[in-house]
């Protein structure tokens, strides 16, 4: 079953144009990364997913739900279904760890706060962040523990989607190690459907079921092993350098 | 074979299809029914409280689930965990036991420091904020210091006025704000010659309109109008630009690069309110004797050369010096106060608006102690 299928998607800003024509399908349980270089549109399509810019030609469809078409109403229903790991953690400044990770179960469900709560320790615990940075705010966490709590956020609302934009960026090498089996484990216990927009050689290589690599168009569709044996030079450029 | 004497009394009910409770002296068995995802969930916990599981052999089975999420697997965790049931069995887990097993090796109750209440919070309190209070005297004055030894420094070295930088904060502070100084004065103006007007006429002194416009007008109305002007509009927009600096490691960045920030923000704004404010002042000065001599015409009958004439020769210009002279202290403090409050802007986005509130709230402050505080002094020495 596919999860998300893009069709024919065009994009572009003035005369730059950022997609020509992409089409590509994210079937349901696998893990798909979207690479590419710096400025090959891999931000902007994940953002077209999210519904955070305009679709200007062609379709995205999510979970069987044509996006551009959704009225507002709508779209606010469906948003709880997948979450956004933004690259920078994107956690709202005036409210602590805590209240971050149980935001969305706070506005969108009934439950009572101490289970909400509960939920968020819980949460805190699995990403890997100790107890004592449960009521810092955001502007008192480094990067990498920002990350964690975005990512805490992400899941705490067990989404069936999840997006992760750059998830492994500016983390040590243990760490990478450590978020990724933790995203493995995940999407395999709570049957979610990830999509990772990355550049990290690990998640490419142990993380990722299938990639796609964009170069204004899909340069390259498969996995790493697929990829090491393609011919084409720009496609084995891209991970010669990542070595 | 059953003892007759043990009566085994066994309840067993059903709730709205998502759980069915079997109770007996010893064991309770909850059967989960149905879907327990984070819609159902409120009702089910609300029914579930009201039913006491403690001492009691607790039995779970999930054999009829259809489906769980995280959230319900969260809460049957903390059922289990929190209330001290003794011997839990959890009946085919099946398909859930992956699921089961990730959350109960994470599973965190909330830390019991959070649920109580410190008793010495407010003792505690009053030390943080002594504390706070104490380091921002030290802060104040420390920056304070900084920036008059450098303003000493770029007189003797004039090299280190950014003169580029201070024209355009001339430009943005004081000649954009041309237009709401003129109509405030003109309208204060308006007001004070009016209402004179209204007593003066009573003795039939129409001619000390002029007088009385002028001196209060000059010595003090004009110079406090423009600054509360200019300490609401400048200083917040000071604080903020720095702020928002501060925010995107730029004064970070300038420090790694040798630039000293107070030299390259501050200073500009300090020479920069340094310079405009008593011009600004000079202008409403101007604005405002109109709006009185325009009042004193209609209402008075006092012509405008008349009012000008009676100026020249009763109205001294030490009342004109002091408002000017009283304007380069305001703008100092202003741009001050304005800098100060932006370099303590934090990595974070409502730190931004706190301190621009307190920036111009400060800045008016200020502004009208200092008003005070000249008043006596001048007055006290004849002047």
């Amino acid at each position: 079953m596919n999860i998300i299928e893009v069709h024919q998607l065009s994009t572009h800003f003035g005369n730059n144009l950022v997609h020509d024509n992409i089409s590509f399908q994210v079937h349901s349980n696998e893990i798909f990364g979207i690479l590419g270089g710096s400025g090959s549109g891999k931000t902007t399509l994940i953002r077209q997913m999210v519904m955070l810019q305009e679709i200007q030609q062609g379709s995205i469809t999510l979970l069987n739900k044509d996006i551009a078409s959704l009225s507002l109403e709508q779209s606010q229903a469906f948003k709880p279904s997948f979450s956004y790991l933004f690259q920078f953690g994107a956690l709202y400044s005036f409210l602590n760890v805590i209240d971050n990770i149980g935001v969305m179960l706070k506005e969108y469900t009934q439950l009572p706060e101490d289970l909400i709560q509960t939920i968020a320790y819980t949460h805190l615990t699995m990403v890997g962040l100790p107890l004592s940075c449960a009521k810092l705010f955001p502007s008192q966490l480094s990067g990498g523990m920002k990350k964690r709590v975005a990512l805490a956020r992400a899941l705490a609302m067990q989404p069936k989607l999840l997006f992760l934009d750059e998830p492994t960026s500016g983390l040590d090498p243990s760490s990478t190690q450590s978020f990724n089996e933790l995203i493995v484990q995940l999407q395999q216990l709570l049957d979610l459907t990830i999509v990772i927009v990355t550049h990290d050689l690990n998640t490419i290589k142990h993380v990722l079921s299938r990639f796609i690599l964009l170069d204004k168009t899909i340069i390259f569709e498969g996995n790493y092993e697929k990829a090491l044996q393609e011919k084409s030079p720009t496609i084995q450029n891209f991970f010669k350098h990542k070595e | 074979m059953q003892t007759p004497s043990v009566k085994v009394k066994v309840i067993m009910e059903t709730y709205s299809n998502s759980f069915s409770l079997t109770s007996t002296n010893k064991t309770i068995s909850l059967v989960l029914l149905g879907h327990w995802n984070k819609t159902t969930l409120p009702l089910i916990i609300k029914k579930l409280s009201s039913i006491s599981l403690q001492h009691k052999h607790l039995e779970i089975d999930f054999k009829e689930l259809e489906s769980c999420d995280s959230s319900a697997i969260i809460y049957l965790i903390s059922l289990i965990k929190q209330k001290e049931i003794h011997n839990v069995t959890l009946k085919n887990l099946g398909q859930y036991e992956a699921l089961y097993t990730l959350y109960s090796t994470y599973f965190t109750p909330i830390p019991k420091a959070v649920l109580e209440k410190s008793y010495i919070f407010g003792a505690k309190n009053i030390g943080i904020h002594t504390v706070a209070i104490y380091l921002g005297i030290v802060r104040a004055v420390y920056f304070i210091g900084q920036a008059v030894y450098f303003m000493f420094l770029s007189l003797i070295q004039p090299k280190y006025i950014r003169f580029k930088a201070m024209l355009n904060h001339i430009e943005t502070s004081a000649l954009n704000a041309l237009f709401i100084v003129g109509i405030t004065s003109f309208l204060v103006g308006i007001v004070i010659a009016y209402q004179g007007s209204v007593q003066l006429q009573k003795f039939g002194a129409n001619i000390f309109i002029v007088e009385m416009v002028c001196i209060t007008m000059f010595r003090e109305i004009a110079p406090l109008m423009t600054a509360i002007v200019i300490a609401g509009r400048t200083a917040s927009s000071y604080t903020a630009e720095i702020g928002a600096m501060k925010i995107t490691e730029e004064i970070d960045a300038m420090r790694t690069m040798g630039f000293e920030p107070t030299v390259f923000l501050t200073l500009p704004r300090i020479f920069a309110l340094i310079i405009a404010l008593p011009l600004l002042i000079f202008f409403s000065d101007m604005v405002s004797i109109f709006a009185g001599s325009i009042v004193a015409y209609l209402d008075l009958n006092v012509s405008f050369s008349e009012f000008i004439n009676r100026m020249k020769d009763t109205v001294e210009i030490r009342h004109f010096l002091i408002g000017i002279f009283k304007g380069l202290f305001f703008g100092m403090a202003i741009a001050m106060i304005g800098c100060y409050r932006g370099f303590q802007v934090q990595n974070n986005t409502t730190s931004i608006g706190k301190y621009t509130t307190i920036s111009v709230v400060n800045a008016i402050f200020v502004v009208i102690a200092l008003n005070a505080i000249f008043s006596v002094i001048l007055t006290q020495s004849g002047l």
